[in-house]
């Protein structure tokens, strides 16, 4: 049987930006991410258990700018899936559906991100100073 | 022979046979992890350039360690439902999807097995 190229919906391009459809697809790119992330937890976990060489590696790694970048990116994804994540479970119960309300929320979740993890890290930094 | 209906069969759980099961699980490990990810986010800020020493002290404690493991069983299994519905999405042969989901379920049981692993290790090996 022949297959008939149909016409697919919607046609994702012609949208407009809109947050929530962006808040949507983060969320996704996020949780895959924080997946491949926990590749890192594995690593950092199991050089705890090896010993004090293999744990100073880790932290040596993790501390080099390339580390932190990547460990900036986890937390940024971290927030973000945490936040959105509520967004969701709050849809789930049947709160916040109008599409204002939508907007709002998708918004305080990108907003909220930011602020989040500038004081994760503001934190780390100054737990560091200590 | 079942005395029950057809309709009454085929309500409920559908052609997927498990109902809700896969969404309410992923609900359920969200709220779970809601509350672990703060403790363990927590955690890692106390322990920011911490030596060896400190860190599997920290670890050594049981109830971090049961927190630990409680946090690790979640998120795995958070991260294999959600992974199975992005392969579900994207994936469209049947064979490769099923390849797909095969290695990814393995590659969640084997890293979150190792994980665990690690933590026993610490906190109850010599």
């Amino acid at each position: 049987m022949a297959k008939v190229e149909r016409p697919l919906s919607p046609h994702l391009g012609v949208y407009r930006f809109q947050i929530t459809m962006t808040m949507s697809i983060l969320h996704r790119i996020t949780g895959v991410g924080l997946g491949l992330g926990t590749l890192l937890m594995a690593w950092w976990l199991i050089a705890l258990a090896m010993g004090p060489g293999p744990f100073d590696l880790v932290q040596d790694v993790v501390s080099g700018w390339f580390g932190r970048l990547v460990l900036l990116g986890f937390t940024a994804s971290l927030v973000f899936h945490f936040f959105n994540g509520i967004r969701h479970l709050a849809w789930d119960v049947g709160l916040g559906f109008a599409l204002p309300t939508m907007r709002a929320s998708g918004w305080t979740v990108a907003a909220l991100t930011v602020i989040v993890t500038a004081l994760i890290w503001i934190a780390g930094y100054s737990m560091r100073g200590i | 022979m079942s005395l029950r209906s057809p309709i009454a069969r085929a309500r409920g759980l559908g052609s997927a046979k498990e109902g809700t099961g896969h969404w309410w699980h992923q609900r359920v490990s969200a709220v779970a992890l809601l509350a672990l990810v703060v403790w363990f986010v927590v955690s890692l800020l106390m322990l920011t350039g911490a030596d060896w020493a400190t860190a599997s002290g920290w670890l050594s404690n049981k109830v971090n360690a049961g927190l630990m493991l409680l946090l690790i069983v979640f998120l795995f299994y958070h991260l294999k439902l959600g992974l199975q519905v992005v392969i579900e999405d994207y994936v469209h042969g049947e064979a490769m999807k099923i390849v797909s989901l095969l290695l990814m379920s393995g590659a969640c049981l084997a890293v979150g097995l190792a994980c665990a692993l690690a933590v026993l290790d610490v906190a109850f090996g010599g």
